[in-house]
């Protein structure tokens, strides 16, 4: 692999990377935290919604993202001829 | 069958499976211990590693908490379970890439040195014995209820248990063991949580039951919850924040990065066969863990408003928490409280003189019982008592009590036992045979080893008497020692290729150094009560902007990574060699084998 590709597979993966880590926080320091008293004011069912992506929303974001991000990183590893086997 | 007779079953059968199965799956070979999960399935390999990582703090103490906090508790939550996401992105398919077994052998490798190494075992073993002081902690307090005994005695028995498990303890490593810890962990905690949702709302589902209806009055559960604490002078329950927002948010980031850095999480990814499976194990692992996490609120809630309805009648009735007939009389108060008393973790002074349990705030007392001639509070509930004595609180069925004891010793006595691991292998090999003793022999390094785990069992649980917090406060404190020291200088050593050995370990001590000083002021000195210096810095708690020592980690992870770039950017670049390690890390293929053969 030469080193241009070597980059620009790694400039990717930090792409990635950086949109998945504002995935991260905004659905735990942003809705859980820092936004919680005002989505307090929505209810989801009989959950006030800041209180629900503090202790419920944010947990099953961090799964689906774990998997997507897994999944992303599978088809750069692919597209730029770097995967295992 | 009487009810301490069902827990003795219940446990000795499941101890029995664990041994059972260590028996028919035994491990080879120095490989097969860490490697244990190469030819797992990947849903398996995450059930393993949530038995590992899952602790006392996990499923004795964190809910129990969280009835305590209120909203504020989802700290716990969001830290325990978003720092995966750190781990699956930033470290585990590189640590993997590396191939390597340990935390320490990555830092020799990619800091050239073996003061580097030297470091970060030191760090790591302050960071795991902290730990294991709440999980003693957390092991007393399951030992006194199974046994029916004081608080100490449980701590007692529980130094000897775990110390037998983690000498005998390859079967730590097996991963079916594991797999059968998880199962009994997760059956252990969700079916209480199912029994008393359904109770409750109506519906079996406790993630969808706490934001249910409260059956049958049209108010929702939540609403209830916040109305009975603000009645009894308690915060509203789902807006309570931790101290303050500022203090929440550096909490949630010290525990997350504090996941991503401490060894039992991460060993497990560096020995997985692909760096593909890195990213997916770390998914699987979440989910297993997510199980419990997403249950843990519905039962924090739930708990807390059943202890308040046992205590005060008016609670399910809705009548007035203040007349004297509502709160009920100590002599007709239910088994489960009798039988937590004997623990001394559950106590009861009639402060009134009126022979009834009054349970309130009296730090902020409600106008209903000051005029009702209320004296204070009369009923001490320790916090880590919540989640084994719930289903007692509830009036389950007894093997459902049973079940939940087995539970709580699988999650205290698996982690305690391979974090004693890490210790003894720490210092018997990457410290003794690895840098000062290289003459050392097999054997005493083994000796070494066992050695150095007695030491830290007897600290821990000397410790865990008189603990620093509650067992998920305390362990905590550890994660922030770990956030502080050892997350920062792995992600550098992969992000930052100009990272040195001087700027890693300079950044290292100064964050670790930093977290110490702070939390030794507000604690004692590696926690020995007597030994605060708090004066020093004004003599007022929480003096660095409102955070709490617990939290003070994410604030020395920002120290470590500012002191390594300056430091690194004083002194020279990294050798040529290790550039192209660190190049060659952050592409998967042609990731081999992992090697560097260790013992145990």
């Amino acid at each position: 692999m030469n080193e241009d590709a070597g980059k620009a597979y790694w400039y990717a993966t930090l792409k990635l990377i950086a949109g998945g880590l504002v995935v991260w926080f905004v659905v735990s320091y942003g809705f859980g935290i820092l936004l919680a008293p005002a989505l307090n004011g929505i209810k989801l069912g009989g959950y006030p919604m800041g209180f629900w992506w503090a202790q419920q929303g944010s947990m099953y974001v961090f799964i689906a993202l774990i998997f997507i991000y897994a999944k992303l990183m599978g088809n750069l590893d692919k597209k730029f001829d770097v995967h295992e086997e | 069958m009487s009810l301490q007779a069902t827990i003795y079953l219940v446990v000795g059968l499941t101890f029995a499976l664990y041994i059972g199965i260590a028996i028919w799956s035994r491990a080879g070979s120095t490989s097969d211990f860490y490697v244990a999960g190469s030819g797992v399935h990947p849903v398996l390999n995450g059930m393993a590693t949530g038995a590992d990582w899952m602790s006392a703090a996990s499923f004795i103490s964190m809910a129990g908490l969280i009835a305590g906090m209120g909203y504020g508790g989802a700290l716990f939550l969001m830290g325990w379970t978003g720092g995966y996401v750190l781990l699956a992105m930033l470290l585990a398919p590189y640590l993997r890439k590396f191939g390597k077994y340990t935390v320490p052998q990555f830092f020799g490798d990619r800091y050239y040195s073996k003061a580097a190494s030297s470091v970060a075992v030191i760090c790591l073993i302050i960071a795991s014995t902290t730990y294991i002081i709440g999980q003693m902690t957390g092991v007393g307090v399951a030992f006194s209820r199974f046994l029916g005994v004081s608080h100490q005695v449980g701590v007692f028995v529980g130094m000897g248990i775990v110390f037998m498990y983690a000498v005998f303890g390859g079967m730590k490593g097996i991963t079916y063991t594991q797999v059968a810890q998880y199962c009994v962990l997760i059956f252990a905690y969700t079916i209480p949580a199912i029994f008393i949702s359904m109770a409750l709302t109506g519906n079996p589902i406790p993630q969808l039951g706490l934001g249910g209806e409260f059956h049958g009055t049209g108010v929702s559960l939540l609403a209830k919850v916040d109305q009975v604490a603000t009645d009894l002078g308690f915060p509203q329950y789902t807006t309570s924040t931790r101290i303050s927002t500022l203090n929440m948010f550096v909490y949630t980031f010290s525990l997350m990065i504090g996941t991503a850095g401490l060894p039992h999480g991460i060993i497990r990814f560096f020995t997985v066969p692909k760096v593909r499976d890195a990213r997916m194990s770390a998914g699987w692992a979440l989910v297993f863990i997510g199980i419990l996490y997403t249950t843990a609120p519905g039962v924090a809630a739930m708990a807390k408003l059943n202890l308040h309805a046992t205590v005060n009648k008016a609670v399910k009735s809705g009548g007035d928490l203040f007349a004297p007939e509502n709160s009920v009389l100590y002599d007709e108060r239910p088994d489960w409280m009798k039988r937590w008393e004997v623990t001394g973790l559950l106590k009861w002074e009639d402060k009134n003189g009126d022979g009834r349990i009054q349970y309130y705030n009296d730090k902020n007392p409600p106008a209903g019982a000051v005029a009702a001639g209320w004296a204070g509070n009369e009923l001490t509930v320790n916090r880590d008592i919540i989640v084994l004595a719930n289903p007692e609180i509830a009036r389950l069925p007894n093997w459902v009590i049973a079940l939940v004891a087995a539970g709580g010793l699988a999650a205290a006595l698996s982690t305690a036992a391979g974090l004693l691991l890490a210790i003894s292998s720490a210092i018997s090999h990457d410290l003794l045979k690895d840098m000062w003793m290289p003459d050392l022999t097999e054997k005493g390094e083994l000796l070494a080893g066992k050695i150095a785990m007695a030491c830290a069992i007897v600290v821990a649980g000397w410790l865990g008497l008189n603990p620093p917090d509650f067992a998920a406060g305390t362990v905590a404190i550890a994660f922030g020692l770990a956030a502080s020291s050892i997350f920062p200088a792995l992600m550098m050593g992969i992000f930052n290729k100009k990272m040195n050995k001087e700027g890693a370990m300079c950044g290292m001590i100064a964050g670790i150094g930093f977290t110490m000083i702070y939390v030794f002021a507000h604690k004692g000195l590696f926690f020995i009560k007597g030994t605060e210096f708090l004066d020093l810095f004004g003599g007022k708690p929480n003096f660095f902007l409102g955070i709490e020592p617990n939290a003070i980690g994410g604030i020395g992870a920002l120290v470590n990574f500012a002191v390594a770039w300056i430091v690194s950017k004083m002194t020279p670049d990294p050798p040529e060699h290790i550039q192209h390690l660190v190049e060659d890390v952050r592409i998967p293929r042609g990731a081999k084998a992992v090697d560097g053969t260790h013992i145990h």
